[in-house]
């Protein structure tokens, strides 16, 4: 085992620590952690195992390996920019629903008020 | 009847007053509601002060948002028609009446005000003007009815179409949009002349780049619509 892997290895494992810190401390909620428990754990793999990357190369044909890893990552990437859209998406359209509620309901309780002003 | 005017506002303190009473000139039964769209200046002190109904929304939604607040308005409060009334002054109260009618006779579910129909009055800048010929064609070919101006926000409503809107009303320029939500669930549209006035104050909220960024989008909306199914 050389310094490289050693590196990758206690890179991805860190990865994974600073993933679990921050579900443990509720800064991501567990269902959007899972995507990056994910992808800690496929670094992690590919670093222990370090001939795995050359037979998934051999298997799509691919002569210079690592030319494999730019395409994966960069769907990965794509993948992740649209799952935000949509979770963004859903967050602006609650949003409007509550703003319009709390509009609504403040307009209510000033008319309750002043109907029920004591005379 | 219960008929409620709704009246979308933002920044509008020059010309809300002038909106509400040219509204309460009107000869019919008509209920006002302004929605301030989180307005920065007088526009909501202006409308409490003249005794409408105000809501306040917390935050700035946009044209789309507060109209919609003012569909459920109008249907948490049982009404019969909403109408809208853009605060800015371009549409003109007095043409309300012709605005219900269809509905009243039972002839439509939903009418626009339409300024090209006699061509009279404030015809909009000729930018506009292109852009809202490109909706008209395109609308006539995706819902198989020719509405000439399908920007317009000068609209009337039944309370089945507005039981509809207020789950489901496009947000940032949503009038043209809704035509094509509307036609898919099989509202009647029509279409009435009216006649449309320069705003009394305020600026557009389309100009310039935006202009473009608005042709794109809505054209983008429009084909998406009209390929949604009408649950979804």
């Amino acid at each position: 085992m050389d310094n490289i892997q050693i590196t990758l290895i206690a890179s991805s494992a860190l990865f994974l620590f600073f993933i679990f810190e921050l579900t443990r401390k509720k800064r991501i909620r567990e269902s959007y952690s899972l995507v990056w428990f994910l992808a800690g754990l496929v670094l992690l793999v590919f670093s222990v195992f370090r001939g795995l990357l050359d037979k998934l190369a051999a298997l799509f044909g691919v002569v210079y390996a690592p030319a494999l890893i730019i395409p994966v990552i960069l769907l990965m990437g794509l993948l992740l920019g649209i799952h935000f859209s949509i979770v963004i998406s859903k967050l602006t359209e609650d949003n409007k629903r509550l703003i319009q509620e709390v509009g609504l309901m403040k307009h209510r309780i000033r008319q309750l008020e002043t109907e029920n002003k004591p005379k | 009847m219960k008929i409620l005017t709704i009246v979308p506002a933002y920044n509008e303190a020059g010309s809300i007053e002038a909106t509400i009473t040219h509204i309460r000139a009107v000869d019919l039964d008509l209920e006002i509601v302004v929605i301030d769209d989180c307005s920065t200046d007088q526009t909501a002190a202006l409308a409490y002060a003249a005794g409408v109904d105000v809501v306040r929304l917390p935050i700035n939604l946009g044209i789309g948002g507060a109209v919609q607040t003012g569909f459920r308005f109008a249907v948490d409060n049982h009404f019969d028609i909403a109408v809208q009334v853009d605060g800015d002054g371009q549409h003109d109260p007095a043409f309300i009446p012709n605005l219900i009618a269809p509905i009243l006779e039972d002839r439509a579910d939903v009418v626009v005000g339409s300024r090209f129909i006699r061509r009279e009055g404030f015809q909009s800048l000729f930018m506009r003007r292109l852009g809202i010929r490109l909706f008209q064609h395109l609308n006539r070919l995706l819902i198989r009815q020719k509405i000439t101006d399908s920007t317009s926000g000068f609209r009337a409503y039944n309370a089945a179409a507005l039981r509809v809107l207020q789950h489901n009303y496009p947000v940032d320029y949503p009038e043209p949009e809704a035509l094509v939500l509307l036609k898919k669930r099989r509202f009647r549209l029509a279409e009435v002349p009216v006649l449309m006035r320069n705003r009394h104050a305020g600026e557009s909220s389309i100009s310039g780049w935006k202009s473009i960024y608005y042709m794109i989008k809505v054209t983008l909306s429009i084909l998406i619509e009209s390929v949604r199914l009408p649950d979804g």
